[in-house]
């Protein structure tokens, strides 16, 4: 038996609300299926299950539960182990470290010696659980070094300053507020200026190498599989991240965790204002075409609904591209705790030396914000350095 | 008194005018105990009493404590109203048969049908030198006792009400009147005439760390918590006023809004009232508590008669401020 709990859907996210059950009670579920639609003030997600088994104990809809708090229950194949809580394993930061479980035929030897246990106050734990934090991953500033409510509080606080989630037409249920959202970006970017020593690098890369190919590629094929000049920039930043993986990651609690695989949180502008930044999970394994239906996709479901969780929690560095309407270049503003931000601008006719020669080139403008206490502008400058070199060749992407 | 202005008064001039107060006001009402009346009481409570009611009602009795303990029992149970001395909590080990195995008992043997309206007032506590035979805090284990009501009034104002509140009670009532506070002066509001006897206090609101006590403990907590603030920790002082039963909602109220609990006893710690407070926390609000309960209690000895000794086994202020700071602040 496990539980199947209240995803944190975003930093700032402390309750929600089931509004529609996708599965019945005893139905059987396996990991991966979107079994619910939560709503959090900023909108309605599809909540996937990482669990197998046959769900019951579905909650009452509509009733605010904070996050952590018990969904449904999932009765696990007699196989599975009845500790595991998979459904946590979607907001990483909540998977409690599970003890390890001993053999009974190696603890009849020298039985190695227990690790410490972390030492954190009831009340804190109680207020994690709550806010969906796992107080092990926390400094504790207690007397004692033990974690504290105030620690717990400062990370809960830490968090908020995240992402703003996604919008939700009122059809599924809405609850999308603009102004809400505006509140979710303001508290998150603040927070980001406020803790994140950002730095910038920026790089003028020559785009001809890169439109020539699109143009050759989209020459012969129907409207439906073109690709779009985005899923190029998207590969060259995903294979970039490959050559570094230091901006792939979070800055969490004073040291930097590895993402545990190249999730790029792909920014898109809402229609009515706010922006979400779901994730393109494994975005350096996708083929191009591969990519571009992600993308359609993901558009697709920003701006009408349907955003799964993992999209909401998953992205490990967020890429912004303004597009043909936008400025010449843009520099990100870090979403925490992710510890950089690459920025396209528009691509425009300049300039351009090659071989001693002025000729008119496309030039996009490419940015980088990185968070300094991660990495140093040495290493930022190699990840843009990797884009343009992908770029200038896009028939290997 | 008409006066309508609040005005100052001894907590021992409080504890007189309480018992004349009830003299006054009922007949069945008497004072018994070692000399309380020609003497005037051994703390002076009683001074000036025998001439005003006269020897009926204020009776000096021999050294016996279970004799006039136990008389008082029975005069409970023939309807009159007996308020017992015992000159000090020490004495009263002398007479715990009648107060455990008959006062506290007799109403729940009988099925109801007796009540032991008896109040038993006795002095309590250290400080004054008066070494270990007479300077002990046994309310703590009046307060194990089910059928007792245990009252430890803190304040003139309560040492001035609670004594009504104990004699409308059909349960026997032990009054713990700390020996340090006889001389203390405070405020009393003539606009209160009453008090009740099932709620603590909060004698001072903060936000970091709660301090809970009673009696004697209640005016060093607050210095405490004058101190304290000075440092920038916000220390909630509670003063329990009744040991038993407790009011552990009002302490566990206490303890949700600052996390963090120091308990101040004169009692000692080992199977203790603050023993009991701690476990109940521990039971019923240990997922509030964001550091260990903290206990300062008089050091685990008989009190010693020396000054300096007698300070260093009693809970000080500067032992409460350094242990709600250590609760409070990062080591």
């Amino acid at each position: 038996m496990a539980d199947f709990l209240m995803p944190a859907l975003g930093a700032d996210m402390e309750t929600g609300r089931v509004v529609q059950w996708l599965v019945a009670p005893g139905a059987t579920v396996k990991s991966g299926d979107v079994v619910a639609v939560v709503e959090t003030h900023k909108g309605a997600i599809d909540v996937e299950i990482f669990l197998d088994g046959v769900i019951h104990d579905l909650v009452p809809l509509n009733t605010p539960l904070p996050v952590g708090a018990v969904l449904a229950r999932v009765a696990l194949p007699d196989a599975a182990p009845v500790t595991a809580t998979p459904a946590l394993a979607q907001t990483p930061t909540l998977a409690p470290a599970l003890p390890q479980q001993r053999l009974t035929a190696t603890a009849a030897a020298a039985p190695a010696p227990a690790p410490a246990r972390p030492r954190i106050s009831p009340a804190a734990r109680q207020r994690a659980r709550q806010l969906g934090i796992d107080p092990v991953t926390l400094q504790g500033h207690g007397a004692d070094a033990v974690v504290t409510l105030a620690d717990v509080e400062r990370a809960a606080a830490a968090r908020s300053a995240a992402m703003p989630a996604s919008a939700v037409p009122p059809a599924r249920g809405g609850g999308f507020d603009p102004a809400q959202m505006r509140q979710a970006i303001a508290a998150a970017m603040a927070r980001s200026k406020r803790e994140i020593p950002h730095y910038y690098l920026g790089q003028s890369i020559d785009f001809a190498a890169a439109s020539d190919w699109i143009t050759r590629w989209n020459a012969d094929r129907p409207p439906e599989q073109r690709l779009l000049p985005a899923v190029l920039l998207l590969k060259a930043t995903a294979r970039a991240l490959q050559a570094v993986p230091p901006l792939n990651g979070f800055w969490e609690n004073g040291s930097f965790r590895a993402g545990d695989g190249i999730h790029i949180g792909w920014a898109i502008a809402l229609r009515g204002g706010g922006l979400v930044a779901p994730a393109i999970h494994h975005a350096d394994r996708l083929s191009l075409s591969e990519l571009m239906e992600h993308l359609r996709d993901l558009v697709q479901r920003a701006r009408s609904g349907g955003l799964r969780s993992s999209e909401l929690t998953d992205p490990t560095i967020t890429v912004t591209s303004l597009g043909d309407r936008g400025a010449d270049s843009v520099y990100g503003v870090i979403y925490p705790p992710q510890v950089a931000i690459v920025g396209f601008g528009r691509v425009q006719p300049q300039p351009w030396v090659v071989d001693g020669q002025i000729v008119v080139r496309p030039v996009l403008q490419a940015s980088l914000a990185a968070d300094h206490r991660a990495s140093d502008g040495h290493l930022g400058g190699q990840l843009l350095a990797a884009i343009d070199k992908a770029l200038q060749a896009p028939e290997t992407l | 008194m008409n006066d309508a202005t609040p005005q100052t008064m001894t907590y021992r001039e409080a504890c007189r005018q309480a018992i004349r107060d009830a003299l006054q006001a009922d007949e069945r009402c008497f004072v018994m105990g070692e000399d309380v009346g020609l003497y005037g009481g051994c703390y002076a409570v009683t001074k000036g009493l025998l001439e005003e009611f006269g020897p009926q009602r204020i009776v000096d009795t021999p050294l016996a404590e279970v004799g006039f303990v136990g008389a008082g029992v029975g005069a409970a149970l023939a309807g009159l109203r007996p308020i017992v001395e015992i000159m000090t909590c020490n004495f009263s080990l002398l007479a715990l048969d009648q107060i455990l195995n008959n006062a506290a008992t007799i109403p729940h043997m009988s099925g109801g049908q007796f009540a032991v309206p008896l109040v038993i007032r006795m002095a309590t506590g250290a400080g004054r030198q008066l070494a270990a035979q007479h300077s002990h805090s046994l309310e703590g284990w009046y307060a194990h006792i089910p059928g007792l009501k245990v009252l430890a009034p803190a304040t003139v104002e309560d040492a001035r009400h609670m004594l009504a509140a104990a004699l409308a009670d059909p349960n026997p009532v032990l009054i713990f009147e700390h020996i340090v506070l006889y001389n203390a002066e405070g405020p009393l509001d003539p606009a209160v005439t009453a008090v009740d006897i099932a709620h603590a206090k909060v004698r001072r609101s903060g936000s970091d760390v709660s301090l809970v006590t009673y009696g004697n403990g209640l005016p060093k907590c607050l210095a405490a918590a004058e101190g304290l603030q000075a440092e920038g920790i916000a220390a909630e002082v509670i003063d329990l006023r009744v040991l038993r039963p407790l009011d552990m909602a009002t302490v566990t109220a206490s303890v949700a809004r600052t996390h963090r609990c120091v308990i101040v006893d004169e009692g000692w710690k080992s199977g203790s009232l603050s023993a009991e407070i701690a476990a109940r926390l521990a039971e019923d609000a240990l997922y509030e508590l964001d550091a260990p309960v903290r206990r300062v209690c008089t050091r685990e000895v008989p009190v010693p008669y020396a000054e300096h000794l007698e300070t260093a086994a009693l809970p000080q202020v500067a032992d409460i401020v350094a242990a709600a700071r250590g609760l409070v602040r990062a080591a």
